[in-house]
């Protein structure tokens, strides 16, 4: 069996709404750079393969399409790809991927932003691709108009297109990264004194890109990246989003309920994988809720609701937990991203307690080898997609 | 009564991306690699200097439509890399370079204030405007802005962003976990702005940071330029005058600009760009100086600095021979995109520059050099610290922004040589004070 991998996903206080109340948390600390770096270092004794940090452009609200007026709750975040790149130099090996919304920003700033990441974590960086259009968001932007949408609104057709047109906007998007990466070839700069060159410019390309809400012509300002292509990923709760994921992810995050629907999730990604010419090329990754040493119930209790979250939630001792990720991993996930309830302690819960545990059965690594984010998920370091263009050219 | 001394605001600029950055050099180092920024960054530092300067790049230069290939390119995003900087820096201020024209206000203020919530407060902006349709080729909305509105749009851009980072009291986050209570108001974040260039609305993410607002610099000698600097309210501003004689009026009249928009003394810092060379004896740093621009400028790349003026393919003079004989062609087909225009007035410029080949008998490498290779302060340490000094106290300006013909090592020198002598006549800080970019501007 393949190497099973283990992600966990970042944000404020953790993914319980009240996570900020336990004892054991810092909120006063949630917007400095001292809270993040900790639990990078955290998730690194931990022999982690990445976290992700949750970013949005909007305010948090318990409404998933407004903001709301809770003041009980966290409100306030910081840009998650600048978060990233504070990190980066304090750590190693660990992967790290900010997420970023592709509705509104600028895919040229972006892959410069991605792409010096890779530089700064010395090729450890990925991006969580996420849609926006939510709560206002067009609004702040004051740019486009997109209809509001609402869970009573959202089988109209009008919003259902929108919402197609978003992730449509999402591909172009990731083809422009990809297509930026690779503006560069990987020996375009030759510093050659005799020609008085200090590129070969033949080995570098426009990209020509024409879509619908944007054109790019590149090439990028920043040299290809260490990783070549840093990591694209994606959280998806349907089919719109898999096929996204199937045509143009690395990794796919999903939220299966029970094993039934984790068997036929995984199924629906490969198939669309493979429609899209890249069967075997997608990681399909389980996102799950963990609670190891919070107390679910309380927080429950505290935040009066035990909605919160499309994930798996999962509170019971850590061997039931290993249990559930072998399984999963069995029927051919690659890993999963665990979602603490409550940072630190249960993110520190994991690397004391269910990392020795899944090492004890021998799911998981005893130590760190690759130093970049794609090999250690075992995906090579592409050439670039522009670079064939350039033989022949004097070299 | 003596006046106070001024204490020297320095800069350190890296990353070039122009004939000043020479690359040909056994030492030259990486221009995109983080070491390289590490190794500036903390140079600076160490010299006690008050900030670290990125400027940003948006497209690659182009020559009749292919990449340059004679200059160093290739650079990363600056906020990403001054992000990354605060992780190895303590007490330096950390600016970065954005434009207004092809960012949205929303996603800009936001990052800005997570770059100083990260930093502890040391996060700056340096604004700037463009509006070439070559540029707007890598964005979504291409070349929109009319040459004409660049400094509406930037000056809208700047107040969306202050109502932004006022949207959010310093108060605001409670996290009271007893009570219950994290946020004092509900609509903590709100803001709205209607204006001519922005109708913008909703709730802004990020918490009020160290400073409150990132500081602000700005760049434009135009009259428009410098209203926009004092009325809009930057903290600083970059001056291209390096003689007291240009210098003097100019600091002059942004201080009256300042005070006329009610601004207090002191609040709005002059700091012109600056290169320096350093030798044992001052023939020995012109000599060096001499060898280091014709390193920053080859034949090749003396047409090329030929064209921007020009606007012609020069390819075909004798960079050893006399200056072209035609004229500039200003409004022909652009021969060079991407890199602002430097002369207003090709023509005059060309005739000035025919003028000064005719009295020193230059040839066309030789005239680049003079013009593109000049560089301000040249001579010993003590010199240099000198005239560094005299320009300041005599209000030519509040400081410098420093740059070096090397990557990532050419500041090196500067520190170990001429901060020293700064330190010892009072000019320049020995220890940091304070914590935030304000605090170590002296800002008001």
């Amino acid at each position: 069996m393949t190497q099973l991998h283990l992600a966990v996903g970042l944000d404020g206080a953790g993914w319980h709404p009240a996570a900020w109340r336990s004892s054991t948390a810092r909120p006063p600390e949630l917007f400095t750079a001292a809270y993040w770096k900790s639990l990078v270092a955290e998730a690194q004794r931990g022999l982690l393969d990445f976290v992700t940090i949750d970013d949005t452009l909007t305010i948090q609200s318990a409404d998933h399409f407004a903001a709301d007026e809770r003041t009980d709750q966290v409100r306030g975040r910081l840009d998650a790809g600048l978060i990233a790149a504070r990190v980066a130099p304090a750590s190693a090996y660990l992967g790290i991927v900010p997420t970023v919304t592709t509705t509104h920003t600028e895919p040229f700033h972006v892959a410069t932003a991605i792409a010096t990441l890779d530089y700064v974590s010395d090729g450890r960086a990925g991006v969580q691709i996420r849609t926006g259009g939510l709560g206002g968001e067009a609004a702040q932007f004051g740019r486009r108009n997109l209809p509001t949408l609402s869970w009573e609104r959202l089988q109209e057709p009008e919003v259902q297109l929108a919402v197609a047109e978003r992730f449509d906007e999402a591909a172009e998007f990731i083809e422009v990264l990809r297509r930026l990466w690779d503006s560069w070839d990987d020996d375009a700069e030759i510093r050659d004194a005799a020609t008085g060159r200090f590129i070969d410019r033949d080995r570098l390309h426009h990209i020509d890109f024409v879509g619908r809400e944007f054109s790019v012509r590149g090439p990028s300002i920043t040299p290809r990246p260490p990783q070549g292509q840093p990591l694209v990923t994606a959280l998806g709760h349907g089919t719109v989003p898999y096929r996204l994921a199937a045509r143009q992810a690395d990794v796919l995050f999903v939220t299966p309920a029970d094993a039934a629907g984790a068997r036929d999730i995984l199924a629906e990604a490969r198939s669309l994988a493979e429609e899209a010419g890249r069967a075997g090329e997608l990681q399909v990754f389980a996102d799950l809720v963990v609670f190891l040493d919070s107390h679910q119930d309380e927080l429950d209790e505290l935040a009066g609701t035990d909605s919160y979250t499309e994930a798996r939630i999962l509170a019971g001792p850590v061997e039931e937990l290993a249990d559930h990720i072998e399984e999963l991993h069995q029927l051919g996930y690659a890993g999963v991203r665990l979602r603490p309830a409550v940072l630190p302690a249960d993110l520190t819960a994991i690397t004391d307690r269910l990392v020795p545990e899944l090492q004890r059965r021998g799911l998981f690594r005893t130590g760190y080898d690759e130093p970049t984010l794609r090999g250690r998920l075992g995906l090579t370091r592409p050439a670039g997609r522009y670079a064939h263009l350039s033989n022949g050219s004097a070299r | 009564m003596t006046k106070p001394r001024k204490q020297i605001i320095l800069g350190a600029y890296l990353g070039g991306v122009n004939h000043q950055t020479v690359w040909s050099d056994p030492a030259a180092g990486s221009q995109i690699e983080f070491a390289s920024f590490r190794h500036a960054a903390q140079t600076a530092e160490r010299g006690k200097f008050d900030f670290f300067f990125l400027a940003e790049g948006l497209a690659l230069r182009e020559r009749l439509g292919q990449v340059f290939d004679q200059d160093v390119i290739g650079r990363p995003n600056a906020l990403t890399v001054l992000a990354a900087l605060a992780e190895v820096t303590e007490h330096l201020g950390l600016i970065g370079t954005v434009n207004t024209t092809f960012n949205e206000p929303y996603e800009l203020a936001r990052q800005l204030a997570t770059l100083d919530h990260l930093s502890g407060g040391r996060a700056g902006w340096n604004v700037v405007t463009s509006s070439d349709a070559f540029t707007g080729q890598n964005f979504r909305r291409g070349g929109f802005l009319a040459r004409e509105d660049r400094y509406v749009r930037a000056e809208e851009f700047v107040a969306v962003a202050r109502r932004l980072w006022d949207s959010w009291a310093a108060d605001d986050i409670v996290a009271d976990q007893e009570s219950g209570q994290f946020v004092r108001r509900s609509d903590a974040g709100s803001f709205a702005f209607h204006g001519q260039q922005f109708d913008v609305s909703g709730r802004f993410t990020v918490p009020r940071s160290p400073q409150g607002h990132p500081v602000i610099l700005q760049a434009g000698v135009s009259a428009e330029g410098r209203e926009f600097a004092t009325g809009g309210g930057p903290d600083a501003i970059f001056s291209p005058y390096h003689t007291l004689a240009e210098a003097q009026p100019f600091y002059r009249d942004i201080q009256e600009r300042a005070a006329r928009h009610g601004r207090p003394a002191g609040s709005v810092k002059v700091l012109p760009g600056g290169a320096f060379v350093l030798g044992d004896t001052e023939a020995d740093a012109i000599e060096r100086q001499r060898e280091i621009a014709r390193a920053q400028i080859s034949g090749r790349g003396a047409q090329i600095l030929l064209e921007t003026v020009w606007n012609r393919d020069l390819s075909g003079y004798d960079p050893d021979g006399p200056l072209p004989e035609v004229d500039p062609d200003p409004d022909g087909p652009p021969v060079i995109q991407g890199r602002a225009r430097i002369h207003q007035n090709p023509a005059a410029t060309v005739a000035q520059w025919r003028a000064i080949a005719d009295q020193h008998k230059y040839s066309l490498r030789e005239l680049a050099v003079h013009v593109f290779g000049h560089v301000e302060f040249v001579g010993t340490p003590a010199q240099v610290a000198d005239r560094l000094d005299a320009f300041v106290q005599n209000d030519g300006s509040d400081g410098f922004i420093l740059g070096s013909h090397l990557t990532p090592t050419g500041l090196d020198e500067f520190v170990d040589k001429v901060v020293p002598l700064l330190q010892e006549r009072g000019s320049l800080r020995a220890e940091y004070e304070g914590t935030t970019l304000s605090d170590i501007l002296l800002l008001p």
